[in-house]
């Protein structure tokens, strides 16, 4: 059984964990302290090391990440911190911003000082008051002391601020792109990339954005060295390292948010999150958020390469697998955010695949055709299913529409609705059948 | 409706200063500014709108565009107290569909509505990141988590409304 850790959490449920006096007790500040006596170069090199997979979602490097940055002559650059936390299912970032806004604000402060930033905007989607609040608040504190501004830390002269942002209610602003309009004042509508944010960022400007938790994470894995972090992942082997934030949510008892060692399996986590709710056994996972498609008890790790080093999962179940970037991919889903939804026996899976599916066609962006038109249709098609008015030649058009969907579309928002639906209806299509031939919800569209 | 300009108090005038000095430019603080002006009334009127193209030196049509394009800027009035019951699937696996309608029950209007006396806007949320204390609602700036029909019924009198009987 995999042992939880106290790393990023460290402070976690201590009394005003949130305010200067305590971190700088506990933490001391000695990450940043490190980073401002560094060249740049070296602590790219340390995150590098860390094997620190983007906590967004997407799993990029963010060593890897940092170092696309190149000083511009006449443009500064920018820090962009993801506090959107907007993907359904997703709720470990909000606990890092309330419990320890410091450690987050030295995050930060690395991070501008490796990539040649002196301003960092954190875009906090605009529902997270508390958060927002804690960060300002951290933020007065930290100019208040000098830590921030000319010359941190008495240090060095290199100026360093920090601002908050809100969006104000839109899923889509978590894109990168997308962000970084809203940003600038505009609709949330994502860029064609390229260029890429490290190119042309925020204001024009070389930027690079990261999710919350990555960029907390940098001044653990800087204080511990990047190599020593990285060990702490039951994937180091496979470049997916370090520590993270894992949330348990739906049908279990005891819905969380853990800090593990990158890797426990899926029943692991339900284990830690107490079991399925009322002794049921698990029907289906969504591992990382609902972008990720589903995965069942049935399904089995592939991976006949007897070169790859994950070959030694091969046959294995993917609820046994350790969860990581490439696990996950190889398992035909994502890892996401590592905060996965639980779906006990008795679920009605058209249901939830239509609550999912209004969800996409209420937050497409609408400027792309197939994702706008398709995530409508979807919905239409599973509504009717659903209610006892579906045709099988509507739920064969589902694959279709998704198909038409993949890799069309300017952002990555499409890909993202439609390959959970297609899992949907692939690994659960005798209940959708079922709706249709019986002309009803056989499980009377039960959610609980 | 009314058709005088929007006057903001000197407080308000003193924060959006203190915005703009965050941004390399104007129409970066459109949205937080635009926030701060619905603070006053609750909602973003015509009005509003005006006076927030003109501070930012932007055409009335962008911020137009902004504000139809974000959720959470009212283009209407809203009732004293909004409330946000979440009906994402991770909340609807633990009730937060039912907590919806338990809602619209004891409020007696739809989502998206307001009671009579003005009391609550009632709306559905999408996933508000608090998904293992499911299911949740938010009220104005706070969240209420792990929600029970009885706790609901309660956060909602606190706030003034009057219940329709079960
Ligand atoms: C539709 C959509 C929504 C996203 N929402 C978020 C989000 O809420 N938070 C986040 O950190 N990343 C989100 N991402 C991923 C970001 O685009 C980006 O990859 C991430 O912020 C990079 O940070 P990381 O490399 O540290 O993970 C989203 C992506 C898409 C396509
Ligand atoms: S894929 Fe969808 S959300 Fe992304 S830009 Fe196109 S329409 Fe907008
Ligand atoms: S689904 Fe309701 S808070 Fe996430």
């Amino acid at each position: 059984m995999i042992e939880p850790v106290k790393h990023l959490t460290k402070l976690y449920g201590q009394e005003k964990s949130y305010t200067l006096d305590v971190y700088e007790k506990a933490r001391g500040f000695s990450g940043i302290r490190k980073a401002l006596s560094m060249e740049p170069a070296k602590i790219i090199d340390e995150m590098k090391a860390a094997n620190i997979r983007g906590r967004g979602g997407a799993g990029f490097p963010m060593g890897l990440k940092w170092s696309f940055m190149r000083p511009h002559p006449t443009k500064p650059a920018y820090l962009v911190v993801n506090a959107d936390e907007g993907e359904p299912g997703t709720h470990k970032d909000r606990t890092i911003m309330e419990e320890d806004p410091h450690l987050l604000l030295e995050g930060c402060m690395i991070g501008m000082y490796a990539i040649g930033a002196h301003a960092c905007y954190i875009y906090v989607r605009d529902e997270l008051h508390l958060s927002k609040q804690r960060l300002w608040d951290a933020i007065k504190e930290l100019r208040a002391k000098g830590y921030l501004g000319k010359r941190p830390f008495g240090l060095k002269d290199y100026p360093l601020e920090i601002y908050v942002h809100t969006g104000a209610g839109a899923y889509i602003c978590g894109e990168e792109t997308s962000l970084l309009n809203s940003l600038e004042g505009r609709r949330g509508e994502p860029r064609l990339k390229p260029p890429f944010p490290a190119q042309v960022g925020a204001f024009g400007c070389p930027s690079t954005v990261n999710n919350v938790e990555s960029i907390a994470a940098a001044p653990i894995a800087l204080m511990m060295g990047g190599a020593e972090f990285s060990k702490l992942s039951r994937l180091h082997d496979v470049n997916d390292g370090g520590c993270r934030l894992y949330g348990i949510n739906g049908h279990v008892n005891k819905g969380q948010v853990i800090e593990l060692p990158c890797g426990p399996t899926i029943n692991e986590l339900i284990e830690i999150g107490g079991g399925v709710t009322g002794g049921r056994k698990v029907k289906a996972v969504i591992p990382g958020g609902s972008s990720c498609p589903v995965l069942t008890p049935d399904d089995v790790f592939h991976m006949p390469d007897e070169k790859s080093p994950l070959h030694k999962y091969n046959g294995m179940k993917v609820f046994d697998v350790p969860m990581g970037v490439d696990t996950m991919r190889i398992a035909g889903t994502m890892l996401g955010t590592c905060c996965i939804t639980v779906m006990a026996e008795g679920t009605c899976m058209v249901r939830a695949a239509l609550n999912l599916a209004r969800f996409y066609k209420h937050e497409s962006c609408g400027q792309c055709t197939p994702c706008r038109e398709g995530t409508g249709w979807i919905d239409r098609i599973f509504h009717k299913i659903e209610e006892g008015h579906g045709d099988l030649g509507e739920l064969n058009e589902v694959s279709d529409i998704a198909s038409n969907i993949i890799g069309n579309t300017i952002c990555a928002f499409g890909d993202g609705a439609a390959l959970p639906m297609l899992g949907f209806v692939r690994k659960f299509r005798r209940e959708f059948e079922q709706h249709i031939q019986e002309k009803r919800c056989p499980s009377n569209g039960s959610l609980l | 409706m009314s058709d005088m300009p929007f006057e903001p108090t000197q407080e308000l005038t003193r924060e959006i200063d203190d915005i703009l000095s965050r941004y390399p430019n104007k129409m970066a603080a459109c949205i937080p500014v635009l926030h701060a002006c619905q603070a006053q009334n609750n909602w973003v009127s015509p009005e509003v709108i005006d006076f927030v193209a003109r501070r930012l030196d932007l055409s009335t049509a962008h911020v137009q565009g902004v504000v139809t394009f974000y959720t959470l800027f009212n283009q209407h009035p809203v009732g004293k107290h909004q409330v946000w019951v979440c009906r994402t699937l991770p909340c609807a696996l633990r009730g937060g569909e039912d907590l919806l309608s338990h809602c619209e029950k004891r409020l007696g209007i739809h989502q998206g509505e307001t009671t009579k006396d003005g009391a609550v806007t009632l709306r559905s949320a999408e996933c508000l990141a608090s998904c293992g204390t499911a299911p949740m609602m938010q009220v104005d700036k706070d969240y209420h988590e792990n929600l029970t029909t009885e706790r609901v019924d309660e956060i909602l009198e606190s706030l003034g409304a009057k219940l329709v009987k079960k």
